[in-house]
Parts: structure tokens; C-alpha cells; sequence
């Protein structure tokens, strides 16, 4: 199948890639950038696995096309940090126990990122309603939630101080 | 040389040992992304395999042309039945004494079975090269329903066993007949019955469902034609099993197979079997001397591995007016698919569903499962859970909630009433079951006043005169539920798998500077493991936990064991870790009384250190006591510190719980919201307070899914109507509630710790509380039994059968 050439930056750094008009975002991420944080777990879009930011928006990479990002700007889970280092929220999953296999860790921790960029001081509902497009099989979700809400806190401490 | 001494308190706080909520040594990687799945490893020419699946639940197979699929550039082979045979491996063994095809040979038996397998250079050349695989089918009568295939005139769906009258487990009373396992005393039981003052009956159906974890089944398979060593990465719970099963299959000597489970996205029973994807894998690698991935997509893996449940269970419970049990009766219709591909121990073809009478003192009981083939996908894992475990604590703790309908007595009254006494401990059932220890009363009264039963009942009563008046269309449920489990599979009289004795192992090496190295034969797939086992050793070892590396999965270098699954990990290997640990402690007692000059049994241990009896200011720690063994020469000692435990339970574990599920259903829409979860766990001595209630939340949720709405669900030609996470329900972040958890602590007496295991017991005790709830809703409208999952549809078609939305 003919390739087309596809230009984007991922995590900051400008990539020049041929890919098939149907290969797929995360397989470009996975097998070709070697970028194997984000994971494949439905195909259909429902379990979140997959998620990156793409453009300042969560996306699931396992349904968006790589000729899709032509241009774009797109975070990883390899991304958030300096790699050997926690970000606040990378911290406070492991300080909350918000994971337990770790797969759907990476897709989870990236939507939390771009969940508080979105409301910076979310109720618990807040967070419950924004992170219901990804699915965790281990943890019940009681302590991904107890971990945003603390990240929330850490990175806005004036919210926490008002209440 | 030695350190000042801290005082008693901090050298064991420094330890973060036993009891400690110690952070996971696990979460740098995986929060960062840098885990390693299976789909991340990638190799040098490695190729992908994929399969042709019938989209027939039952066929003949006329043809195949590969043709058109090899024509296509960038195919290397397409495998089917045929080049299989030569081998003998177009069908394997599987773990429950049957067999099943790892291609079609001659016909299909389920929608989703391999027909072929084709091996390309990458993934969509794959997928377009499974398109042009041709398969000419020729329709064969389909049956979905286990009662319909025992009928006389049923299609014979297993022909390549025409004749057998018997099978594995013993007798084949029909030609799609596969087993009748009996437990306990049937005739006894019959007679009790026959003339009890009250006997409740009734069918409780445990619906069809997946394991399903969020990271699939696969494996990477790589044949090295120069040393001639096979290594297999794979989503095993089994490592070493597979090992010696891939040996047996294939004829490579055991020697030359690694098999290695790197990180693996959750299991909860889907990845204990042995898949035909397995299999090809390896036949291609060989085949084409390259390495070959085969990874599923979520509808494989929903319809092909390792469905769970499926049992039809028919139950008398007898008892006296005033509410004595004095019996109980249960005949088990078992949906197998097409091939009985259990992960049970190979005495236990039902595994442990002879726990079925829970929590109580039942004087007398019969069990007896008549295993049956249909056209449905092979298996009946143990979905987080212990071997039919879940199904046992369902059905009697559905059968409890009908006789306190027939008794009109109150639930909880009656399960307090019949419960196992402290001082019956240990207790042997009717069905000849070993219970170790237990307290059922005290955590039962923990329970009941924590959610404040009595206001609660008040409440509901109230409720119901509202609804009646006209008031609300809401009613409240109050879902009890009071679990046995059995886990901790087990010891090796009894418990084998394909013949490997369900003992584990731990070795441990110390290092000259005080640090140390454990490899244990089971497999974390999100519990924990190089937390908590690190701890259990830092209390036996008094060495840091932080300076303990846990390692398992690799058959290279871990000892062998049987793998994690049935909650067995803490209840055997946690075992192995602390006898391994004993030992090394027994040889460093040794070397210390070298080194202080005493006789050994002068010396007593305290937390990190061998101290003089008396003298407490002359001690050698366990650091410096690794030192010397690696550097003194101890007369009679050997250098170095190091052990191995292979550990053979002498029993199973009996972890056991109180949960209470308060629910209020709309009658109307079928809608339900959980208002408050309480779990009681009693998980024996508590390890790491923080990861124990992880696996409650956890496995909390599971059962809220398996209750609510999670099934495999068929439609009557056999096609699989839930295949994707759109059908098979798996609940969010949303509508799963907060949960309350609470804990008594019940040692068991013969573990070397008192550890009995935790992680399955939230799935199999909370099961009964969200299905309890939904029924205890409708009871004061008379409903009895109504079947999972309770979905909106199925809520809401509750209250139209009883009438309840006549009147709006």
C-alpha cells in the first residue's frame, strides 16, 4: 500500500514518518517511535488504554488514524516528566495506590493530565465524570480518584486552602 | 563495628516488614510508562501471527484454500490442521483431562474457533491476509443450551469422541456428556429432605461471563536454530507449567525452553490456560526459524480464552421450623463449551464447589456436577476466584435468602443463626473440607452494626409502605452476604495440575553487603508481588524490604512453581518465602555465635539482629552476619547465605468476609445506585494493609460488573452477542460506588505466617451482596430467585412480572 509522509512532534520532538493511510496513531507511537507507555486494550475506543494528548486534547490512539496527526503536537506518557522523574500526578498514583497492573496506567495518567488542565479544581464527581472513558480492571477506581483529587490539591493549594 | 543501637521500634519501622502499607516498588515504572507487556517486547525479523476464526458456532469445514492469502506480498505461511498433523499438535491436552483442536480439524464447535493461522511480516498485512484465507462451511444444527444437549435425539458435537463411555473423571452417560462429579453423602442428604419440617428450593443460574483484563492474551515465540533453545514470552499466570507442557507437546527437551511472563495487564484467571495462539506461535517460530508474535484483539479474547462460570445450580435447603439447617442438596448443570478446558486441579473437574455450604454448619450434604459440551467456547477459568469458588458462595448464599423467604425469617438472623462457631474450629465439613480457622459471629456483628442494620430494615420497611401509598417508585435493597473461601491450592496429596504438585518455591540469596535477591515460581500480574513478598522477608530476614529484590516469571532462573491463580501466591509461595527465610536465618544463627564466640543457642533473634541472651549490647546484625559469610572462614560452615523452600501447604486457607450492599433500584426504569458497600475481609494476618484493600476495591468492582451486567451472552445459532466492550459490560470510574472496607484478623494456624489470601475474595463474596440486594428489594413483592446479570432491562422486567407497574 502506498505510504504517505507524516509530520508531527511527540513529546516535544519533530518526527518525519511514512505511514499507510490506515495505520493507525497508536501503532505509529507503538512500533515505529518505539513508544510502547500508551497500550492497545479494546480496539473500539472504550477502554482509554490507548490515550495520548494530541493538540491539547485526550485522544484514543487506538481510533485515530496517523495521517490524522499530520502536523500535530502530541504528548505521551513518555512525555509528562523528565524520564527517571514523577510529576505530581505520576507521584500521587504511586503515593495513593492508583494502579496495580499498570495497564491502563499510562492512558489514565495522561487523561488526569489534561483532565486538570481542563478544571484545575474538580469535584470528585468532577473527576469520576472525566475519567469514565477509561476503564481499570484492578484498582475499583477508588484510589485513581483519591490520587487526582491529591495532585488536584498539590497543584492548586489555594483550592485547597478555601475550603 | 556495630551501629549504635536504634531502639526496638524504628529498626522495625526501617524494615517495613509485615503489617506495613509499604508503597509499591512496582508503580516508578508502570506510572511512567516504562512497564514491559508482552506487545512491547520487539525483536529482529520477528513476524505476526494471526487467526482465520470460524464465524459458524457449529460447522463442517469442507475446504481451505490458502492460495490467494500466499499470494499476498509480505505472507510467509498460513498454517491449518493438516500441516499440524504431522506433529501432532492439530489438537492439545487441556488441563482438565480433554482435549480440544489447535486448528479445525474437520469441523468447528464454537464461534471464534482457529481455522488457520497466518504468519506475515506485520500486522495488517496479516489482517488483509485472513481475509483471503477461503473456508467453504457447511452449517451443522446448533445447541447453546446445556439441557437441550443432554436430550436424547441432541447432535453429537463431539465426534472424535464416538464411543467413549468414559472420560477423564469417570463415566459419560450421553454422547455430549462429560463428567458427573459427586461430593458429600446423597442418599443421607435425599433423606433429610425428604423429611425436613421446611425445604426451600430453587434453580440459581450463575451466569456465563470473561475475566476479561485489560491487556489481552499473547506471546512472542522464538526459536534460536544455532543453540537450538526455544524462549517464550507470554501472558502466562503459569510460567513453568507452560514450560513443561510445551516440552511435552513439542519434544524440546525442557532444558532448552525458557519460558518468560514479563509484566502482564491483570489476569484474574484468562491467562492460567494453554491457547492454540501458543501453540502456533511456536510451530511457526520454528517453522520459520524467526521470531512470531501473536497478540489477541479484544473479541478474541472474548470469544476464544477462557470464559468463566456457566452453572446451572439446582438447590434444596432443608431446615427445622425455627430456622436449623439440617441439610442441604445441590445437582450442577455445567456449560463447558466445546471442549472441557477447566483450569482446575485434575482431581476437582467442578474444582472447589464442594465449599458450597459456606459459612454454616450443615450436618449433612451432596454435591454432584454433570459436566455437558455445547457449541460455546471452551474453558470455565476460575474469573478471580478459586476454582468455582464464587459459584459455591453464590448459590448458598442465594439458597440462605430463599429458605429465609420460606421461613419469613430475617436474613441475617438466619445466617447468624446456622454459622460455623469459633470454637468448632477447625472444622470439618460435610463434604470433608478442613476449614482452618475462623471467627463468623464476630465479624457478622461487626458488620450488622457498622451499616446500622436495624435502622436500615426500618427504613426499607418504610420504603415499601411509601411505594404502596404511592409515594416513590424507588424501593431499597439490603444485599447480605457472608463468604468461605477456599484458597491456597494446595497441598500436593490432593491438588496437581497435569500431574505438577501445587507446591511453590522461593529461593533467596543474600548479598556480601546486606541486600538480597528472591525468586519465587508464581507471577504478579498487578498484585504486588516485589512489594509484599519483599516484606514477608524483611520480617523473617530483618533486612530492609528496600533492599530486597523480588523476581518471578523467568523459568531460567525462578524455582519452579505452580503460578498465581485461586489466591494461592500468599497462601503457598508467601509460605515458601518465609520457610526460605527461616533457613537462612537458622544458618545465620550459626555464624553469628562464630562470631560473638557463644554457643548458638545462647543467641536469641530480635527484628534484625542475633542478640546474647542476657547481653543485649553484644549482637551481630543480619548485614554483618552476611558479611562474614562471605568473607570468615567458619569452621563447619559453608561460605555464602543463601536458601530454597519448596513449600507443600499441609491445607488450603479459608479466608472468609461480611459484606452488606444497600441499594436503592427504580422500579420503573431498572436503574439502580448503590448508597453504601460495606466489606468485612478476614484475610488471616494482613501483610500490607495498603494493597489488601486494593484487591478489595478491586475485585468489588468485578463482581458489581458480573452482577449488574457483565455475560457472554449467545444467541440461539451460536454467535456471540457481547464480543466487544461496547456489548460486555465493564463498569467506569462513574458508577462504580466508594466502598467501605473493614477488617477482622483470623491467623491460620498452620500457615508459617498466618497469611490465607485476599484477592479473590471480594469477587466471590461480593457477587451475592449486589445480587442479594437487587432480590431483597422485591422480596416484600415475592420475589424469589430472578438470574444475573441484573441489568436495567432485567431489573425492570422484575418489576413488571410482579406486577408492579400495572398500576402507574
Amino acid at each position: 500500500m502506498t505510504k504517505m509522509n507524516i509530520s508531527l512532534t511527540v513529546n516535544g520532538q519533530v518526527h518525519e514518518v511514512e505511514a499507510e493511510p490506515r495505520q493507525l496513531l497508536i501503532h505509529l507511537l507503538r512500533e515505529d517511535l518505539n513508544l510502547t507507555g500508551a497500550h492497545i486494550g479494546c480496539e473500539t475506543s472504550h477502554c482509554g488504554a490507548c490515550t495520548v494528548e494530541m493538540d491539547g486534547k485526550s485522544v484514543k490512539a487506538c481510533t485515530v488514524f496517523a495521517a490524522q496527526a499530520q502536523g500535530a503536537d502530541i504528548t505521551t506518557i513518555e512525555g509528562l516528566a523528565e524520564p527517571g522523574t514523577l510529576n505530581v500526578l505520576q507521584e500521587s498514583f504511586r503515593e495513593h495506590h492508583g494502579l496495580q497492573c499498570g495497564y491502563c496506567t499510562p492512558g489514565m495518567i495522561t487523561r488526569a493530565h489534561r483532565l486538570l488542565q481542563e478544571n484545575p479544581t474538580p469535584t470528585e464527581e468532577d473527576v469520576r465524570f472525566g475519567m469514565a472513558g477509561n476503564l481499570c480492571r484492578c484498582t475499583g477506581y477508588q484510589n485513581i480518584v483519591k490520587s487526582i483529587m491529591a495532585a488536584a490539591n498539590e497543584l492548586n493549594p489555594a483550592k485547597e486552602a478555601a475550603e | 563495628m556495630n551501629d549504635l543501637s536504634p531502639d526496638r521500634a524504628e529498626r522495625s519501622a526501617k524494615l517495613k516488614g509485615l503489617g506495613h502499607s509499604r508503597k509499591r516498588v512496582e508503580d516508578q515504572r508502570f506510572t511512567q510508562g516504562r512497564g514491559n507487556y508482552v506487545d512491547d517486547i520487539k525483536m529482529p525479523d520477528m513476524l505476526f501471527g494471526d487467526f482465520v476464526r470460524s464465524p459458524y458456532a457449529h460447522a463442517r469445514v469442507k475446504s481451505i484454500n490458502i492460495d490467494k492469502a500466499m499470494a499476498l506480498p509480505g505472507v510467509i505461511a498460513v498454517l491449518t490442521a493438516k500441516d499440524l498433523e504431522p506433529l501432532s499438535l492439530h489438537w492439545m491436552p487441556t488441563l482438565a483431562g480433554d482435549k480440544q483442536m489447535v486448528l479445525a480439524d474437520g469441523k468447528v464447535l464454537f464461534q471464534g474457533q482457529e481455522v488457520a493461522f497466518v504468519i506475515a511480516e506485520d500486522r495488517y498485512i496479516n489482517a488483509d491476509a485472513i481475509e483471503l484465507v477461503e473456508v467453504e462451511y457447511e452449517e451443522l444444527p446448533v445447541i447453546t443450551d446445556p439441557f437441550k444437549a443432554l436430550e436424547p435425539d441432541a447432535v453429537v458435537l463431539r465426534e472424535d469422541l464416538a464411543g467413549q463411555t468414559s472420560g477423564a473423571h469417570g463415566e459419560r452417560k450421553h454422547h455430549n456428556h462429560i463428567f458427573l462429579w459427586e461430593a458429600g453423602d446423597k442418599e443421607a442428604t435425599e433423606q433429610v429432605v425428604e423429611t425436613a419440617d421446611v425445604v426451600a428450593e430453587e434453580m440459581v443460574y450463575y451466569h456465563r461471563t470473561h475475566p476479561c483484563p485489560l491487556e489481552t492474551c499473547g506471546c512472542v515465540a522464538s526459536m534460536d536454530k544455532v543453540t537450538g533453545k526455544l524462549t517464550l514470552w507470554g501472558t502466562f499466570q503459569a510460567p513453568h507449567v507452560v514450560r513443561t507442557v510445551a516440552s511435552l507437546l513439542s519434544g524440546i527437551e525442557e532444558h532448552n525452553i525458557r519460558v518468560v511472563s514479563p509484566d502482564i495487564g491483570g489476569g484474574f484467571g484468562n491467562k492460567v490456560g494453554v491457547y492454540p495462539g501458543y501453540v502456533c506461535s511456536i510451530v511457526a517460530s520454528i517453522v520459520t526459524g524467526k521470531p512470531v508474535k501473536w497478540i489477541e484483539d479484544r473479541m478474541d479474547n472474548l470469544m476464544a480464552t477462557a470464559f468463566a462460570r456457566d452453572y446451572w445450580m439446582k438447590g434444596k435447603i432443608a431446615a427445622t421450623k425455627d430456622g436449623k439447617i439440617t441439610g442441604l442438596h445441590c445437582e450442577v448443570t455445567a456449560d463447558h463449551g466445546a471442549f472441557d478446558a477447566c483450569a482446575d486441579p485434575t482431581k476437582f473437574p467442578a474444582g472447589f464447589m464442594n465449599i458450597c455450604t459456606g459459612s454454616y454448619d450443615i450436618p449433612v450434604a451432596y454435591l454432584g456436577v454433570d459436566g455437558v459440551y455445547t457449541n460455546k467456547a471452551p474453558g470455565g477459568v476460575a474469573y478471580r476466584c478459586s476454582f468455582r469458588v464464587t459459584e459455591a458462595a453464590y448459590f448458598i448464599e442465594r439458597m440462605i435468602e430463599v429458605l429465609a423467604i420460606e421461613l419469613n425469617m430475617d436474613a441475617a438472623e438466619l445466617r447468624a443463626k446456622n454459622f460455623i462457631r469459633k470454637d468448632q474450629f477447625p472444622y470439618t465439613s460435610a463434604m470433608g473440607w478442613e476449614y482452618d480457622s475462623g471467627d463468623y459471629h464476630t465479624a457478622w456483628d461487626k458488620a450488622l452494626t457498622a451499616v446500622g442494620y436495624d435502622v436500615l430494615r426500618a427504613e426499607q420497611a418504610e420504603r415499601v409502605e411509601a411505594f404502596k401509598r404511592g409515594e416513590t417508585r424507588k424501593l431499597i435493597g439490603i444485599g447480605l452476604s457472608h463468604f468461605t473461601e477456599i484458597v491456597g491450592a494446595g497441598p500436593v496429596k490432593n491438588c496437581d495440575i497435569l500431574g505438577m504438585g501445587m507446591f511453590d518455591s522461593c529461593e533467596i540469596r543474600i548479598h556480601p553487603t546486606g541486600s538480597a535477591i528472591a525468586r519465587l515460581g508464581t507471577i504478579s500480574q498487578g498484585q504486588g508481588h516485589a512489594t509484599t513478598f519483599a516484606q514477608i522477608l524483611a520480617s523473617e530476614i530483618g533486612l530492609p524490604a528496600d533492599s530486597i529484590t523480588v523476581e518471578e516469571g523467568d523459568t531460567d532462573t525462578a524455582p519452579y512453581g505452580l503460578g498465581t491463580y485461586g489466591s494461592r501466591s500468599t497462601p503457598v509461595a508467601g509460605a515458601a518465602a518465609a520457610m526460605a527465610g527461616r533457613k537462612i536465618r537458622a544458618k545465620a544463627q550459626m555464624i553469628a555465635a562464630y562470631l560473638l564466640e557463644v554457643h548458638d543457642g545462647d543467641l536469641e533473634w530480635d527484628i534484625d539482629r542475633f542478640v546474647v541472651k542476657g547481653a543485649p549490647e553484644q549482637f551481630k546484625t543480619m548485614a554483618e552476619i552476611a558479611y562474614a559469610s562471605y568473607n570468615q572462614a567458619i569452621p563447619g560452615v559453608e561460605p555464602g547465605l543463601e536458601a530454597v523452600s519448596y513449600y507443600d501447604p499441609p491445607n488450603m486457607t479459608y479466608p472468609f468476609g461480611a459484606y452488606i450492599c444497600v441499594m436503592e433500584i427504580d422500579v420503573d426504569t431498572g436503574t439502580h445506585e448503590i448508597r453504601q458497600f460495606y466489606a468485612l475481609d478476614d484475610c488471616g494476618t494482613r501483610i500490607n494493609p495498603m494493597i489488601i484493600e486494593g484487591q478489595v476495591h478491586g475485585g468489588l468492582t468485578e463482581a458489581l460488573a458480573i452482577a449488574m451486567g457483565q455475560e457472554i451472552a449467545y444467541d440461539e445459532i451460536g454467535n456471540v452477542k457481547t464480543g466487544t466492550l461496547m456489548d460486555f459490560f465493564i463498569p467506569t470510574a462513574w458508577e462504580t460506588p466508594t466502598y467501605t472496607t473493614d477488617f477482622t484478623e483470623t491467623p491460620s494456624p498452620h500457615h508459617p505466617i498466618g497469611a490465607k489470601g485476599v484477592g479473590e475474595s471480594p469477587n466471590v463474596g461480593g457477587v451475592p451482596a449486589f445480587s442479594n440486594a437487587v432480590h431483597d428489594a422485591f422480596r416484600p413483592f415475592g420475589l424469589r430467585q430472578a438470574h444475573m446479570p441484573h441489568d436495567h432491562w432485567r431489573i425492570w422486567k422484575i418489576g413488571n412480572d410482579l406486577g408492579l407497574h400495572d398500576d402507574v
